[in-house]
């Protein structure tokens, strides 16, 4: 099928089954199916290690699958490789800016590597350069920018082809809140001008944030998959009572709690109940004479659900 | 289409796009803030014809080029500091520069993620090499004709023939930089480009050399690139010629094939 006729259609842009990477006898990703369609922010959550970045590096044709099947506009990534990264964007895990350029010739110089003509890379690195708030930044070499510049060059970088498919391998990490905002609020416009997004992080609030929607994966498979909303309500509660007490040990407080909630997990510094309704179950811990150190009612978040399904932290 | 292009399509595997022009152009960029670096490689060649082909040369005399042929030493010696200026800066630019940007700048990373493929990279960063040194070799050229140490008109075709040579030491050592874990194993390449450059019947004839050793040196592809453009600057221009363009071509071809594919290896994991 040419690109033009897939573009026709509304068949998935990435569509993997039983896909898995291996590294000698160590299985990174395990036999995973998913449908990423036209249009949608959809994220992989998972902690280090999970095998995030090992299937972007499969979905931007730059590591060949070990096993399964495996589809990206249409195309096959073995045979077509250059051809499916040609409408492309990839924002790899670590920058690999070019810190032998300026920051302006960063994209001049990989619009070229499309193949894109003299004059429209110029066109577009301007352009592009004002929406990565670089414009007062062109003529500098890469090196002295800040962590959110170099990311923020990257993801320019990524769209001089203007793809119709964003990769972005953890595109925030490492950065402070406000530089991290900031790429949020980049990313928000991308979507909305209709380019599909694919992320993978291991922050829930990004998570929750950008996708429409995601898959949880742990060890290598993916746990759950839907909407934020939709696995919150499927693996946790509405609200969240977080009780932490005077001791070093919270498992002894489990068994005079467990009944208030409809599940209870222990971290070593705190107990969290998964309840309906949170005040209450807070003043039912006090009718009982116990005196927490701390108690917190919040909404059930991406976290719960992967404590939940892995019983592990995203962070640790 | 163009050369690079052509170049591109007819090497066996792995994929590449045919896009190795881009990459080309990258580095020239690089080069313009980084021009120093670049000029310096014009003078090596350039002392050492002075100091040794023309100052020692007033010492030594004519020497006998081979046949019976009674020349100056700067014209016999011209030509191998030609071809071995070629072959250092072939290996310079596929080992230390590449290892830099393979291990350091992981700039291949951000190329691979484009069309270009493993193939582009190494027909690149080869076709680079090759201007690089094609123009340190005009220079040198230029000099050594003022300089009078040029004894045919034969000597125009010095010129290809050096880049042969950077070629097939290009290829080469970019192959063998796929290899390299850290500087240390540079020590390796240091040790074979130094010896070549003493003893490939660059100073002082093949007839020099015990009958033993011949062999040996006759074995060297810079034997082959130093005797080719010998053949060239001093006019005796024979069917040995063919020879030292096959030994190099055929050596180039198999380095850039073995590098393209040690890339793919590496990088496309
Ligand atoms: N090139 C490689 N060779 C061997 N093991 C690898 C390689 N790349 C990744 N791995 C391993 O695969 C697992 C998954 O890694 P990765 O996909 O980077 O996870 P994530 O991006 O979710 O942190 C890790 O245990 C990692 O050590
Ligand atoms: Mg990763």
């Amino acid at each position: 099928m040419t690109l033009r006729a897939f573009e026709a259609t509304d068949a998935p842009l990435i569509s993997a089954r039983g896909l898995t990477k291996r590294f000698g006898d160590f299985v990174a990703v395990d036999g995973i199916d998913l449908d990423v369609h036209r249009g949608e922010a959809f994220g992989f959550l998972g902690p280090n290690g999970a095998g995030k970045s090992s299937t972007m590096r499969m979905i931007g044709c730059v590591s060949p699958p070990s096993d399964g099947s495996l589809r990206i506009l249409g195309l096959d990534p073995g045979a077509d490789g250059s051809r499916i990264r040609s409408r492309l964007g990839v924002v790899p895990q670590r920058d690999t800016l070019d810190e032998e350029l300026t920051v302006r010739e960063n994209i001049l110089v990989y619009g070229r590597y499309f193949g894109l003509s003299k004059a429209v890379v110029r066109e577009r690195a301007a352009e592009l350069l004002e929406f990565a708030q670089l414009a007062d930044r062109a003529d500098s070499v890469v090196e002295p920018l800040s962590g959110g510049m170099k990311r923020r060059l990257t993801i320019a970088r990524s769209l001089v082809n203007e793809p119709e498919l964003l990769l972005l391998d953890e595109p925030t990490t490492g950065l402070d809140p406000q530089a991290r905002h900031v790429l949020w609020d980049r990313l928000f416009r991308l979507k909305r001008s209709g380019v599909t997004l694919v992320l993978t992080t291991h922050y829930m609030d990004e998570a929750e944030q950008l996708c429409d929607r995601l898959v949880v994966m742990d060890g290598g498979a993916i746990v759950a998959e839907g909407s934020p909303r939709q696995l919150i309500a499927e693996h946790s509660t509405r609200e969240v009572l977080e009780l932490r007490f005077a001791v070093d040990d919270h498992a002894p407080y489990q068994a005079k709690v467990a009944d208030l909630a409809r599940r209870i997990e222990v971290l070593p510094d705190r107990l969290l109940l998964y309840v309906d309704d949170g005040d209450a179950a807070a003043a039912a811990v006090h009718d009982r004479g116990l005196t927490p150190l701390s108690v917190l009612v919040r909404r059930s978040t991406l976290e719960d659900v992967f404590l939940h399904l892995t019983g592990r932290t995203l962070i640790d | 289409m163009g050369t690079a292009q052509r170049v591109s399509r007819m090497m066996p595997f792995p994929a590449g796009a045919g896009m190795a022009r881009a990459l080309v152009e990258r580095n020239v960029r690089a080069y313009k803030h980084a021009w120093t670096t670049l000029v310096s490689g014009f003078f090596e060649p350039v002392f050492y014809l002075f100091s040794l082909g023309v100052g020692m040369g007033a010492l030594i005399g004519d020497i006998d080029a081979g046949n019976g042929r009674m020349v100056a030493y700067a014209s016999f010696v011209a030509p191998a500091l030609m071809a071995a200026a070629a072959m250092n800066g072939a290996v310079m630019d596929s080992t230390f520069n590449l290892f830099f940007k393979l291990k350091y700048a992981k700039l291949y990373d951000s190329v691979l993620a484009t069309p270009l493929g493993p193939r582009d990279v190494a027909v690149g960063e080869i076709s680079w090499a090759l201007i690089r040194g094609g123009l340190y070799s005009t220079v040198f050229l230029l000099v050594a004709a003022v300089a009078g140490v040029v004894e045919s008109w034969w000597a125009v075709l010095a010129l290809p023939a050096a880049v042969l040579i950077g070629f097939a030491f290009a290829a080469v050592g970019m192959a063998a930089t796929t290899f390299m874990r850290s500087w240390q194993d540079f020590e390796y390449i240091n040790l074979t480009i130094l010896p070549m450059f003493l003893f490939s019947a660059t100073f002082f004839p093949l007839s020099a050399y015990p009958a033993a050793l011949q062999w040996v040196v006759q074995a060297t592809p810079l034997y082959h690139g130093a005797a080719m453009i010998r053949a060239l600057m001093l006019g005796d221009v024979g069917a040995s010629l063919l020879v030292h363009v096959i030994y190099l071509l055929v050596m180039g071809m198999i380095g850039a094939v073995f590098a393209a594919r040690r890339i793919e290896r590496l990088l496309l994991t």
